[in-house]
């Protein structure tokens, strides 16, 4: 069996299948959320050094995790919409950067709150923060430099080579802990050491990345349609869905 | 064809010797005001001195972006470099090289004698002025994207900041880094080989992504 897996890659036919997805991964998200905000408030035991506090973890880890990834995501359609010519590709890159936009600044709200009561301070100069901070104003580069571009080809393009540049920063964001080694705790999850945290924290935690991954993917179909229609709206296919008849 | 832009360039830049010195006055006030913003204490300004001598370097090598690509694209010489069969990239490289010698050797000039006013010891001195002199090409280097990816826009001056200035964060911390750790009477040469490694790596990428954005933006 082949599969045509350009047929995708048309707007209108994206559009119908985005669709149709929207409702599992909705389904999938909020099953995740509940399950996971469960764990993390019900299950994992307090912690014998932070206390309550730390529980901030499992919204805090899963947005700069997400954050970050969702950059690379980012980058990785914007040059792939660069490289093919792709139309969908780029609306795709611009529908993810609020989202990552979002993430990013929920982690370092987050990280706030948690750093009042754990190192007396709502900010410090840290690598880590630091460049979670400068990953937010790539997005917001990225967001304005495509907001001032009216032409949307010329707005994909340019956004794409700006995300190419930019993620330049996330090896950085990544490897600062080991360069600058300061005061934000190392990471405490890697894949090749065994866990130095609770089973269920861990799981906890996982799950709420979980979560925000499916609620990503939610939010991102949701806004690609939204640009999908914005900028198909002369063509034929569009006009037809708004007399009802593709429904 | 490198130094026929370079040249060309300086000439340029040598009829209207006043934007140059408006670049390297703004260095100069800008680091001026701090003294009088935290008061004169030797001490912290010697512990600043670094850091407000890089940052102002950042915002004067930004702020005469604008005026890389912009005469040029003004008068249609950019549309001719565009359709001339030698590469773009080459051409790109000379443009920034004669950004860096109008705008960023004067600062690397004048910084010893800004070091001076903040009390900066004679090693401290040479390494900010060694470090200027290996950060500013890579200044102009990123800087070239963003200002070729603006030409054009309305608000395009706002918008490299924001563009720019978060790519420029790397060169400051290691800069800055740098007089720091000599200062402190440490080992600096680690910050000047990552300096250099980000000088080498903006001169194989950047004029490669600056030529690919200026086909961008000129259609």
């Amino acid at each position: 069996m082949t599969i045509n897996w350009f047929k995708y890659a048309s707007p209108a036919s994206f559009y119908f299948l985005a669709g149709r997805m929207i409702p599992y991964f909705s389904a999938l998200a909020i099953i995740f959320l509940v399950v996971g905000l469960y764990i993390g408030f019900f299950e994992a035991p307090t912690d014998f050094q932070q206390g309550e506090a730390y529980r901030i973890i499992f919204i805090h880890v899963p947005a700069a995790w997400m954050s970050m990834f969702l950059y690379v995501v980012m980058a990785f359609w914007a040059g792939i919409g660069l490289a093919f010519n792709t139309r969908l590709s780029s609306m795709v890159a611009s529908a993810i950067a609020p989202t990552g936009a979002m993430f990013a600044f929920l982690a370092l709200w987050t990280g706030a709150w948690w750093g009042k009561p754990m190192w007396g301070t709502w900010w410090v100069w840290d690598a880590r923060l630091t460049s979670e901070l400068i990953l937010f104003f790539l997005y917001i580069g990225f967001m304005s430099l495509q907001a001032a571009i009216d032409d949307p080809k010329r707005a994909d393009k340019a956004g794409a080579v700006i995300a190419l540049v930019g993620v330049v920063n996330v090896p950085i964001i990544y490897f600062s802990v080991q360069w600058w080694n300061t005061l934000h705790q190392g990471a405490s999850v890697s894949l090749v050491q065994s866990p130095k945290m609770a089973t269920a924290m861990l799981s906890g935690m996982l799950i709420m990345t979980l979560a925000a991954w499916m609620y990503s993917i939610v939010i991102i179909l949701i806004r690609t349609r939204l640009i999908i229609l914005g900028r198909e709206r002369h063509t034929a296919w569009v006009s037809e869905l708004k007399e009802g008849a593709l429904e | 064809m490198i130094w026929w832009i370079v040249k060309r360039d300086l000439l340029l830049a040598m009829r209207r010797r006043s934007d140059v010195l408006t670049t390297l006055f703004f260095f100069i006030i800008v680091v001026s005001l701090f003294p009088l913003g935290v008061g004169p204490e030797p001490n912290i300004l010697r512990a600043m001195a670094s850091g407000v001598v890089w940052v102002a370097a950042l915002l004067a090598s930004m702020l005469s972006l604008g005026r890389m690509f912009s005469g040029d694209y003004a008068d249609g010489t950019l549309e001719q470099m565009l359709l001339s069969p030698a590469s773009l990239a080459a051409l790109v490289m000379g443009k920034a090289i004669s950004h860096w010698l109008v705008t960023g050797v004067p600062l690397v000039l004048m910084a010893p004698v800004l070091g001076i006013q903040y009390d900066l010891p004679g090693e401290a001195l040479l390494v900010l002025t060694l470090s200027l002199l290996l950060g500013t090409p890579v200044l102009s280097l990123i800087g070239a994207i963003g200002a070729a990816l603006t030409l054009g826009l309305r608000g395009g001056g706002v918008l490299v900041s924001i563009l720019v200035l978060p790519l420029y964060i790397p060169v400051l911390i290691f800069g800055t880094g740098a007089v720091e750790a000599s200062s402190a009477g440490m080992e600096f040469g680690a910050h000047f080989s990552i300096l250099g490694a980000f000088l080498l790596i903006s001169i194989v990428f950047s004029p490669w992504a600056t030529a690919a954005s200026l086909r961008i933006s000129m259609g």
